[in-house]
């Protein structure tokens, strides 16, 4: 190797933590041209990549990433459309650091190349660029005859939409809200996740892959599995996510101003609640907020807290910072931001007001004993360690369990205790003719790009199965 | 889809529409609601079902003028297009035959009451039907909620026709024997009263809730209510509950949250007409 190992990345331009505390606008810019082309090159081209292996939808990343090196961005856009429909929402919300980019051999001795930040580059760039970059022309082949219902606009349910589109059969992707993408646009906020290029994704499945996206349709409620099974489809996917809140059961969680995760990112994200009251959906803000949980959703909801004017935010959790589901850079921006991080800390009690409304939270304090069964040291009470934290709003984001309601509605389609459907890992198949499944619905609350692998896995087993199917 | 065949008005703004939908047409029971939004901005929100046509493919919903929402809503005419209907949504009323079910619909819930009271009637049922209303110029169905009923009662707030409140039941139940009551009201203070007249003389009493929605479809919780001190989504396990079991104080202070927001949208609304700039910020 002639050139000498770079071993810093080329760093992105964020806002500053004062500028975005303000507004509810993209914290991270993306990589410029230059800044593209820099970092590539970081790129030594391994002879047996790392990160290709631990990309759920194998994305070719040294092929992409030396076309970018070399400026060639539309063969760089065809290599990452060629296995990923949704570049510009994995290049933003993926876990790059435990993917891709943690086997990238780079990684040994410096930073690994910015693999996520490239992939984000090079999908705003084709998306912006569509005569250029030659994204929005796909020869698709002759129609199959066969169709497909998808259920759920979700990352699963676009990524399995897209594939089986591509391969020629008619897929109608059916979503339950007045609005596609899911968690992608419901759960994720502006702030990461611009819902322009939510809706832009979206638009490539239907405008170019000729998706037919069909909203405000809540299948089970609506037409159950079996009658979209005799109505003509040949195959069904269910991509519905786990959308159902969960709680703490403590006394006081019905009390106003506690919300949960899922109810405070709706109103914000789909609804657009910061802009009340020229949006209608209003949302309340608290002086202190107490954000219970240390996933990505309680660092999004505890971010969107602090951009509505919330003088203090905490994280409470009971486990130490070591043990938060959350990515690094989410809680690196959380922090940034004034996120406070009250750890080891359990919540026992909400406490009402005269007005039946939070006045504040009752909490013991936490000590780590013995690792537990997902091998995380398991929190203990510290005995007489009882104190009230300040707040008059809560919002618990303790994770997400499936939604009952077509399980409920499909009695042969085999649950676990926990309501997610039984179904295969490697072809996604459930235990009932014609119907697989993948993402949340199967695995429970998870990532977007772990949906998507699933979702591909089953729109192959899919194609292989409609081939043989007279 | 949703275009609007019948719109008309029934009382100072009641309103009753049917449009084209023949997915929730096919599919929606009594008891059940769907979620209109409208346009970029608009809220979702519920609106009980109060019937459809399968074959002509049209629901009918009734509804009042109260808020932003509906206004909205009413303001479209005949030939126009909701933007976004979902439903079927929650669950169905249990229709069987009990024996004696006596029905009240208060205010534009005597509609969706009309809807309900029919299954019943078909279902077997000696049918005792109710409505009520603030005054008699707001109450509506009297005829339709007359013809299906096997007794017939009208009740107003201020006594301006039939009889004063609800006391009169009373009578009803000592004369009688009611296996079931069956409720439906926008007024939670008529729900509440209504159980507390029932529950002396031990007769189930279904109250259909409508606390504030979002999604519908149970992904929230705000919906979330207390019955028999358990929490339950009213979307998704409701909105049909025992009404002896219902925690009535967080219902009714639970609706109450966004009465500061509710007036800041009339304002805001006003301050638009008389063409104040639209932009407003939140700092």
């Amino acid at each position: 190797m002639a050139e000498k190992l770079k071993l810093n990345r080329v760093p992105m331009d964020k806002q500053a933590p004062e500028t975005r505390r303000q507004n509810p606008n993209e914290v991270a810019s993306g990589y410029t041209y230059e800044q593209a082309v820099e970092e590539a090159k970081r790129c030594i081209q391994c002879k047996k990549p790392g990160c290709v292996p631990n990309c759920p939808v194998n994305i070719d990343i040294p092929a992409f990433v030396e076309a970018v090196a070399q400026g060639d961005l539309p063969k760089a856009a065809a290599i990452i459309y060629a296995t990923n429909s949704l570049p510009a929402i994995c290049g933003r919300v993926c876990p790059q650091e435990t993917q891709c980019e943690q086997t990238c051999a780079l990684g040994k001795k410096g930073d690994p190349v910015a693999i996520g930040r490239l992939e984000r580059f090079m999908a705003d760039w084709a998306r912006e660029n569509q005569e250029e970059s030659g994204i929005g022309k796909v020869s698709l082949p002759k129609a199959t005859g066969k169709s497909v219902a998808v259920i759920g606009s979700g990352p699963a349910g676009l990524t399995c939409a897209a594939d089986l589109a591509k391969a020629g059969h008619r897929v109608v992707m059916y979503e339950a809200l007045h609005l596609p993408g899911g968690v992608t646009y419901y759960g994720i906020p502006e702030f990461r996740l611009p819902k322009d290029i939510v809706q832009a994704e979206v638009d490539y499945l239907v405008n170019v892959l000729g998706v037919e996206l069909r909203l405000n349709q809540v299948i089970g409620r609506g037409a159950t599995l079996d009658e979209l099974l005799s109505d003509g489809y040949d195959a069904l996917f269910l991509g519905i996510g786990a959308g159902a809140p969960m709680f703490l059961n403590i006394p006081g969680e019905n009390l106003n101003m506690v919300y949960s995760a899922n109810e405070f990112l709706v109103r914000l994200n789909l609804m657009k609640a910061y802009l009340f009251p020229e949006y209608d959906t209003p949302v309340k803000i608290g002086k202190k907020v107490a954000v219970v949980g240390a996933g990505n959703v309680a660092m999004d909801s505890a971010r969107w807290a602090v951009r509505l004017g919330a003088e203090e935010v905490y994280i409470v959790y009971r486990r130490t910072e070591a043990e938060m589901p959350a990515r690094m850079e989410e809680r690196e921006n959380a922090k940034e931001e004034g996120v406070i991080f009250k750890l080891l800390t359990l919540p026992t009690t909400i406490i009402s007001d005269d007005h039946s409304s939070v006045k504040a939270m009752q909490c013991v304090e936490m000590e780590l004993g013995e690792p537990d069964d997902s091998g995380r040291r398991r929190p203990i009470v510290k005995p007489g360690s009882e104190f009230v934290l300040d707040v008059d709003m809560v919002i618990p984001a303790l994770g997400t369990r499936p939604n009952p309601i077509i399980a409920k509605t499909t009695p042969d389609l085999e649950t676990t205790k926990y309501g997610t459907v039984v179904a295969d890992e490697t072809t996604g198949r459930t235990r009932k003719d014609r119907v697989w499944a993948g993402g949340d619905i199967v695995t429970g609350a998870a990532t977007v790009i772990s949906a998507m692998g699933a979702a591909r896995r089953a729109a192959n087993d899919i194609d292989a199965w409609l081939k043989n199917r007279n | 889809m949703n275009e609007i065949l019948v719109k008309k008005e029934l009382a100072p703004k009641i309103k009753v529409m049917e449009f084209v939908n023949h997915d929730i047409a096919r599919k929606a029971k009594p008891g059940q609601f769907v979620v209109v939004q409208m346009g970029t901005k608009g809220e979702r929100f519920p609106i009980t079902v109060s019937g459809t046509n399968p074959d002509k493919g049209t629901v009918k919903l009734v509804f009042n003028e109260v808020g932003r929402s509906s206004q909205k809503l009413g303001a479209l005419n005949k030939g126009e297009v909701i933007d976004n209907v979902a439903g079927p949504l929650g669950n169905a009323t249990e229709i069987e035959r009990f024996g004696t079910v006596l029905c009240f619909g208060g205010g534009i819930m005597a509609g969706t009451m009309v809807y309900e009271a029919t299954a019943f009637k078909k279902a077997g049922n000696r049918i005792i039907a109710v409505i009520g209303a603030r005054n008699k110029e707001l109450l509506i169905f009297k005829n339709e909620m007359k013809a299906v009923s096997d007794d017939f009662y009208v009740s107003t707030d201020d006594g301006s026709e039939g009889n004063t409140g609800l006391d009169f039941l009373r009578t009803i139940f000592e004369r009688e024997k009611v296996d079931r009551v069956i409720a439906m009201s926008v007024a939670t203070v008529t729900l509440r009263t209504l159980c507390e007249l029932t529950k002396p003389y031990g007769i189930k009493t279904i109250v259909s809730l409508a606390p504030i929605m979002l999604d519908g479809t149970g992904m929230c919780g705000v919906c979330r209510v207390s019955v028999g001190g358990e929490t339950r989504f009213t979307c998704s396990d409701g909105p049909e509950f025992d009404g002896h079991l219902v925690d009535w104080d967080l219902l009714e202070s639970r609706k109450r949250v966004y009465s500061h927001e509710e007036r800041l949208s009339a304002l805001f609304d006003e301050g638009r007409q008389k063409g104040f700039p639209s932009s407003v910020s939140r700092r």
